[in-house]
Order: structure tokens, then C-alpha cells, then sequence
């Protein structure tokens, strides 16, 4: 297939999966920017004004760019792992393997679309957040590179999931069990300084406390010693994933009899 | 002349040890409306799916008009239109999205795209449901929808797997129509169907396949040649009491205004009749008992498993 033809499959795939959750926004868009509201309120501006300060600033500020970066893995994530589960049960995933587009462009379409939904909701949830605080952003390229590697990463790791689901069931365990408490216990709502040394070691074990570190750092220029490392380990895992990923379509696994 | 569609020795051995294709080979020439046939879990099925690449082979080749499923997928996928037996579009989508993204996976320009997509809603009848989701189709509605979608980026070579299964007459007859018409304009067009009927009045070539091998592969000329009896049935005029008696044939009673009688190839027509006539039988109407070609077939696959054959 010649470089344009792959190009226009990659936009095929991209604009449905766009349509898909623009079609159905009640479902994809507007809970995510509900759910984050409440928090605005809830911890942001109830709790947040008896907290004080963390890390040496207000409350409402330290929690924004943990909650913009939750919504974003989430959807991101989410997004991929639904619309290629359901592809595969509803067998249309099909119309694309019988076609010659090749595997990476499928593999690329489905998180454009993923990433499409993630930044989406992000940007939803960003504009939220200026009713409650005002947003500065002290590394446009570094905030930037983090949520693009982020939404990147759970999309490919949303893609796995789907691949190897055989049930609806399937793929909410991991959503459910895994990236909920991670994210919960990633630094989004608290500062891991406030940690015994112990837990603070183990928390670090956890990649999205990693990412929401550094995209805090890109945002507000406050705790930034991790950043190297967050952005090199983001692109080291995101290029196995998608290389596991390519490996998933290349031999049919669980899609070709 | 390269062949549209080249099978040599082709295997696949499922995970669970089932031998379901056991080296099959067969050519399907340029042009040609060729009928696959075969009792259900034959390995039809399989065949197509390893053709289209939905299933994964165990052993030899495939190529379509030269280019092999191995080497040069790109261009081989790029010649075949598939119309599954199952539906397998996403039933939330609209008809006309449907067609329009299968074209933008093999590369079509959107304009391109859309301008295919609509002469094909057109030619089966679904222009008027472009904008309805493929949910709320009736099945024969479905099963254009699978058509119009395997032909948007106007694939050399057509293969449906059962595509008139669950369809009325008269839809099924409009869709032999168009399947006629498409071929006549150079598709070569490869159909199973459980409709021997179907293949009789569509197909030039046929293989019939049984229990992962080609029983028979032929045209369907030569094939019907090798029928070698057929029954009929004649309605009379008045009351029957008994069957008639017609030296040479074997004839049954059926009720008080018909009658069967054997035919075997050679014997005369016209003799028959006039024996009727000279026993003051007044023939109404006469009919075929069976498909012609079902019996053979039943007779083929039976012969194929060492059953023993009747008549063929």
C-alpha cells in the first residue's frame, strides 16, 4: 500500500474512532468534565481552603494538573480499550484485517483516537478548572510532551487490554483494579512528601505518580527533580508497548482464527 | 493467463488438533463464476478465511492474480472483495459511513470514496437507507449493505460465503441479477452456498468440498452430464386409482391426480407421453421432483466417504 493510501486509511481510522465518541458524548465527554467539577468543589475549594498549602502552594493549584492528568490517562485509556473490544465482538474489526492496511496504521488510528479523546476531555477539564483557579503553565514544551506521551501510552496500553479481552468483563478489570488506585495513589491529591520514607519508596514504584509529577512541574515549576526521568521512562515503556502492541496485530492473536 | 485465484496444497490444523482443510488445491480462472460447495464444516469457510486472512494457514499457498497472501499481501488484499457469511459491520453505524470507511481502508480518496459508495447504495437498493444504522436493516437489507461494502474499491475478484442464506425468493433472485451483471463486467466471482439451486443457475466451474478435500472440480456442465436418472412428477387430469404401468420406468403413486415415474438418461420423452396418451392419461403438468444438482451432490459426497453411490 503506497505512503498517501496509508495516510488516508490512518484518517479513515482516525475520523470514525472521533465520530464515535462525539456520537455518543453523554457517554465519553460529559462525565469525566462532571466528575472533575465535583472535585473542584469538594476538594479543591471546600476541603482545599482548610488545607493551606502543599508543596508551597494553595490546595486548589497543587490539585488541577493531577486532575487533568487523570482524565486524560483515563479517557485515553478507556477510549481504545472500548472501541476495539467492541469492534472485535461485533467482528467489524474484521473490515479492517481483511483490508490492506497494515498493522501499525491500525495500531496508530486506534490511539489517535484514544489520544483524541484523552486530550479532549483534558481540554474540557482544563477549561473547568479556570472557573476555580488561574492556570500558568511554566514549560509549554515539557507540559505539552508529558500529556502527549501520557495519553500515548494508555491508548497502546488500552489497545492490550482489548486484544487479549474475551468479555466486557475483561476489560474493565484493569480500569477498575489497576489504574484507579494507582492513579488515586499517584500523587494527584496529595504530596508523597507527607509520606512515611517507607511509602514515599513504594510510591515511587507507581509510574503516574512519575507523570503527574512532572506534568505538575511543566505547569507550575514546582517539583521538578523527577522530570529526566519521568520523560525517559515515558518513552521507553510507550515504545514497548506500541512494539508489543504491533507484535499483537502482526501475529492475530486473539483476532485471526 | 495468470489464474484470479491459486490454492495449492493448502492446510490448517486447528488448536484443538481438527484437520479442517487437508492439502487443497484449485485455480479459479479470470472472469469465471465458480461455485465452492459443500455439506456445513466441509471447510468452505476456512478456505475464504485463509484467503482473506482471517484465518491463519497451517500449510501452503495462495495468490490472487499473482500476488501471494505471503509476499505481497498489499496487492492481493487489494483484489478481493469479501461478503461473509455473518454480519460484521458495527451495528451502530450508519449505512452509508459503513461503505464509505471500508473504502478509506484500502486507500480511497474520501471523494472517491463517497462517489463509490453511492452508486453502490444505488445498484442494491439502499440509497434510501444511508442514513439509518446498520441496526435497524431487515437481514436481506444487511446482506446488500455486506455487498455494496466489498465492492467500493471495485475488487477484481468477489467472494461471498452464503450470501443469500435467510434471504426471500424474490430478494434472492434481484441478487443473482446484480451478480450476473457484475460478473458480465469482468468480476470473477467465487460463491459457497448451501442453495444448490443458486450455484446451478450461477456458477460455470464448481469444487465441492468434504471433510477438508476436493471431492469434485469441474464445470457445472460435466457435472450435471453425470446425472444419470431424474424423476418426475406428472398431474393428471381426473382420478388415479392406481399408478400407471409404463414398461422401462419405475413409477409411483403419489395421490388420486399424481404420479412419479424414473427417468433414465437415453430413455424418450415422447415415448412416455405417447404410452400416457394411449392409456387415456390426460397430463396437466410435469416438474423436476428434486434439484437436479442436489441429488448428485448428496450422491458425490456420499460417494467421497465410501457410502456407496445410487444412480450417478
Amino acid at each position: 500500500m503506497e505512503f498517501n493510501a496509508q495516510m488516508v486509511a490512518l484518517g479513515t481510522i482516525v475520523r470514525k474512532e472521533i465520530k464515535r465518541f462525539s456520537r455518543i458524548w453523554v457517554q465519553t465527554l460529559l462525565p469525566p468534565v462532571i466528575t472533575m467539577s465535583l472535585y473542584f468543589v469538594i476538594f479543591g475549594k471546600l476541603i482545599g481552603s482548610r488545607v493551606g498549602t502543599m508543596d508551597g502552594i494553595s490546595y486548589m493549584q497543587f490539585v488541577v494538573p493531577g486532575l487533568i492528568m487523570m482524565a486524560v490517562l483515563t479517557n485515553s485509556y478507556t477510549n481504545v480499550v472500548s472501541s476495539f473490544f467492541s469492534a472485535k465482538f461485533q467482528r467489524s474489526i474484521e473490515e479492517l484485517l481483511v483490508s490492506p492496511t497494515p498493522n501499525v496504521i491500525i495500531l496508530l488510528g486506534y490511539c489517535a483516537g484514544g489520544m483524541a479523546r484523552g486530550l479532549c476531555v483534558g481540554a474540557l477539564v482544563t477549561v473547568v478548572a479556570l472557573f476555580f483557579t488561574d492556570i500558568q503553565v511554566h514549560s509549554w514544551p515539557l507540559t505539552a510532551g508529558i500529556i502527549f506521551l501520557t495519553s500515548l501510552f494508555f491508548s497502546l496500553a488500552g489497545f492490550i487490554n482489548a486484544v487479549y479481552a474475551n468479555t466486557f468483563d475483561d476489560i474493565s478489570i484493569v480500569p477498575t483494579f489497576v489504574l484507579t488506585p494507582l492513579t488515586y495513589l499517584g500523587g494527584v491529591f496529595y504530596s508523597v512528601s507527607l509520606l512515611p520514607e517507607f511509602w514515599q519508596w513504594v510510591s515511587h514504584l507507581n509510574p503516574i505518580l512519575h507523570m503527574v509529577s512532572a506534568f505538575r512541574y511543566g505547569m507550575l515549576g514546582t517539583g521538578g527533580e523527577n522530570v529526566g526521568f519521568a520523560f525517559a521512562g515515558l518513552i521507553v515503556f510507550t515504545a514497548v508497548l506500541f512494539a508489543v502492541g504491533l507484535h499483537l496485530l502482526k501475529s492475530g492473536k486473539r483476532l485471526r482464527a | 493467463m495468470t489464474a484470479a485465484l491459486s490454492i495449492k496444497n493448502l492446510r490448517k490444523t486447528y488448536g484443538n488438533n481438527f484437520e479442517a482443510l487437508k492439502g487443497i488445491s484449485l485455480e479459479v480462472q479470470a472472469g469465471d463464476f465458480f461455485a465452492v460447495l459443500g455439506p456445513n464444516g466441509a471447510g468452505k469457510s476456512t478456505t475464504i478465511g485463509i484467503i482473506c486472512s482471517l484465518v491463519r494457514k497451517s500449510a501452503g499457498e495462495v495468490s490472487v492474480f499473482g500476488h501471494s497472501i505471503d509476499t505481497d499481501f498489499s496487492s492481493a488484499k487489494q483484489e478481493l472483495g469479501i461478503v461473509p457469511q455473518e454480519f460484521n459491520f458495527s451495528q451502530f453505524e450508519k449505512v452509508r459511513d459503513i461503505v464509505l470507511q471500508q473504502g478509506g481502508y484500502y486507500g480511497l480518496p474520501r471523494a472517491k470514496a463517497a462517489e463509490q459508495a453511492d452508486k453502490y447504495l444505488k445498484k442494491l437498493g439502499l440509497w434510501d437507507k444511508r442514513d439509518t444504522p446498520a441496526r435497524m436493516l431487515s437481514g436481506g437489507m444487511k446482506r446488500r449493505l455486506m455487498i455494496a461494502r466489498a465492492l467500493v474499491h471495485e475488487p477484481r475478484v468477489l467472494i461471498l460465503d452464503e450470501p443469500t442464506a435467510g434471504v426471500d425468493i424474490e430478494l434472492r433472485r434481484s441478487m443473482w441479477e446484480f451478480l450476473r451483471e457484475i460478473n458480465a463486467q469482468g468480476t470473477t466471482i467465487i460463491l459457497t452456498t448451501h442453495y444448490l439451486e443458486e450455484a446451478e443457475s450461477l456458477c460455470r466451474n464448481v469444487a465441492i468440498i468434504d471433510h477438508g478435500e476436493i471431492v469434485q472440480n469441474t464445470s457445472m456442465k460435466s457435472l450435471l452430464k453425470r446425472l444419470n436418472k431424474e424423476v418426475f412428477v406428472f398431474d393428471v387430469e381426473g382420478e388415479l386409482k392406481k399408478a400407471p404401468e409404463l414398461a422401462g420406468h419405475i413409477v409411483e403413486w403419489v395421490d388420486e391426480h399424481s404420479f412419479e415415474v424414473e427417468v433414465e438418461k437415453g430413455q424418450s420423452l415422447n415415448h412416455l407421453f405417447a404410452e400416457l396418451t394411449r392409456q387415456g392419461l390426460e397430463v396437466v403438468s410435469m416438474r423436476n421432483k428434486a434439484n437436479r444438482l442436489e441429488e448428485l451432490f448428496v450422491s458425490l459426497v456420499a460417494s467421497s466417504r465410501g457410502e456407496g453411490t445410487d444412480g450417478v
